[in-house]
């Protein structure tokens, strides 16, 4: 394993054209769109995103989710034996991003983990570091970002990659790649098989939501990007997010309430993750 | 103002001490504990009962029926996804939309838990007072192999019984996620658009079952 500055550079830059083609050809698509599109505060690009959205749902259809469906037919041991390498190939980034957020002990147990399963669990395939109390974890550098004080900016569907956030997007684009072992892979034939291989798997891994998406989401685009932006801003908070406060709940006395306390205390932060979600106005349009 | 408010709190207690009188008692357990024994009831069911391992969607409806509904307090739940909608809503109108949320919900849940295997329930850290009227307990559902899932639930404390009234999977409130899907519904077609949304979903859920 080598770094090669080179190729890097190459495929980010037919990743950029790509995605801007898949941009243009997305948004002169035809999406139904609901009249108060782009109202909402979160997501000022909700023409282009919906439009994107829906090329996303077409290209899932046809090519990746039945890929996906095969997959899936593969024993339970070999699917989970590929789960874990591939997360094993995400351990760096899991130690350096808990590390740039303040976690010094979260960053020691990465890295211990990725050793342990690397050697001992047969490059990831196994995960004996859980059975040994090295918990897993799942940073990114968009989390990281959040930890900072960033808030998710506006909500955007990339081409190909799906939902994310102004944050989440320069985490994905321009820093994960840098630490995932899979880009320093130095045998292109290999490389990119991998990668296949990890998104058939990660699709294949949420085939059991697109049944319970389909049946409880009114408008599907909706319920994703608020499961999205609900979930990451979760992930931030690794899981305990201060309790957003009280928008109108509908109660008649609503007014005469006192405000609802945060149950439980996350790290305290005070950029703009919190001053984005003490607006009253960002849930109702 | 002030003689407006306690007008209205006396008001409330009125209602709340003729509603206690009218229901049954429920034992005053801790909200931790009352959920730790009704997820691991549940979990205990799915793995004894082989119709549900398979599919049998209307064991599934019953398990729900007799063992989760009684602790879920569906109208707060609507009343609060519906949000500024829900003062201008008639008592018809409301009873409409809890009854077809739930409908709803309790579907797509029952979905889910068909494909629940060998999952166990663990507690995580329960902070609250002995007080406190709003609580949030959390647990994670872990599989014997792989990932643990997220599991949340926010209590509130009725006439000396908890009742659920949100739940959060993998770090999205199932509430927050249907906020601004039914507002959207409510600014296209008032609040009769919503019913009749959610009507239509309900009965085309249904078709596709006996299809």
């Amino acid at each position: 394993m080598q770094c090669n500055g080179d190729s890097l550079r190459n495929s980010l830059r037919h990743l950029w054209r790509a995605s801007a083609l898949l941009l243009v050809l997305g948004a002169t698509g035809c999406a139904t769109l609901p009249p108060n599109a782009g109202q909402d505060p979160r997501d000022p690009w909700e023409k282009v995103n919906r439009n994107v959205f829906a090329f996303n749902e077409g290209l899932d259809a046809a090519v990746l989710k039945p890929v996906a469906e095969l997959y899936a037919k593969l024993p339970d041991g070999v699917r989970e034996c590929f789960s874990n390498a591939f997360s094993n190939l995400r351990g760096p980034s899991t130690a350096i991003n808990n590390a740039l957020q303040g976690k010094p002990d979260e960053a020691v147990s990465d890295v211990g983990r990725f050793l342990v399963n690397t050697t001992f669990g047969l490059v990831g395939c196994f995960d004996p570091a859980t059975d040994l109390g090295l918990e897993r974890h799942r940073e990114d550098f968009g989390q990281t970002l959040g930890v900072w004080g960033f808030g998710p900016g506006p909500f955007v569907v990339l081409p190909v990659l799906g939902p994310s956030s102004v944050r989440d997007a320069v985490g994905i684009l321009a820093v994960e790649p840098f630490l995932d072992l899979n880009f320093y892979i130095d045998y292109p034939g290999v490389e990119y098989s991998i990668l296949a291989l990890r998104i058939v798997n990660e699709r294949a891994e949420l085939l059991p939501a697109d049944r319970l998406i389909s049946e409880a989401a009114l408008d599907r685009y909706s319920f994703i990007r608020d499961g999205y932006l609900q979930r990451r801003r979760s992930l931030v908070y690794d899981g305990n997010p201060p309790r957003e406060p009280e928008t109108d709940d509908g109660d008649e006395a609503a007014s005469q309430k006192p405000p609802a306390e945060p149950a439980i205390t996350g790290p305290a932060t005070t950029g703009p993750e919190q001053s984005q979600s003490t607006d009253p106005s960002a849930k109702l349009p | 103002m002030l003689l407006l408010r306690s007008l209205r709190a006396f008001l409330v207690s009125i209602a709340a001490l003729a509603s206690a009188g009218a229901l049954a008692q429920a034992p005053d357990a801790a909200p931790d504990v009352l959920v730790r024994d009704l997820t691991t009831t549940v979990l205990e069911t799915i793995k004894a009962d082989k119709a549900i391992a398979s599919g049998d969607v209307a064991r599934v409806q019953k398990l729900v029926d007799e063992k989760i509904l009684p602790y879920v307090d569906f109208q707060k739940m609507t009343q609060l996804a519906v949000g500024r909608g829900w003062r201008s809503a008639t008592p018809e109108q409301r009873a409409a939309l809890t009854r077809e949320f739930r409908t709803l919900l309790v579907r797509t849940y029952s979905g889910a838990l068909s494909q629940v295997k060998d999952h166990q329930v663990q507690m995580r850290p329960y902070r609250a007072q002995a007080t406190d009227t709003d609580v949030l307990v959390r647990t994670s559902v872990v599989p014997s192999r792989g990932e643990a899932i997220q599991l949340d639930y926010r209590l509130e404390k009725q006439n000396s019984a908890w009742k659920i009234y949100d739940v959060n999977v993998l770090g999205v409130w199932l509430v927050e996620n249907y906020k601004t899907q039914f507002a959207s519904e409510i600014s296209a077609g008032g609040v009769d658009g919503l019913i009749k949304s959610l009507t239509e979903r309900n009965r085309a859920l249904d078709t596709s079952k006996k299809a």
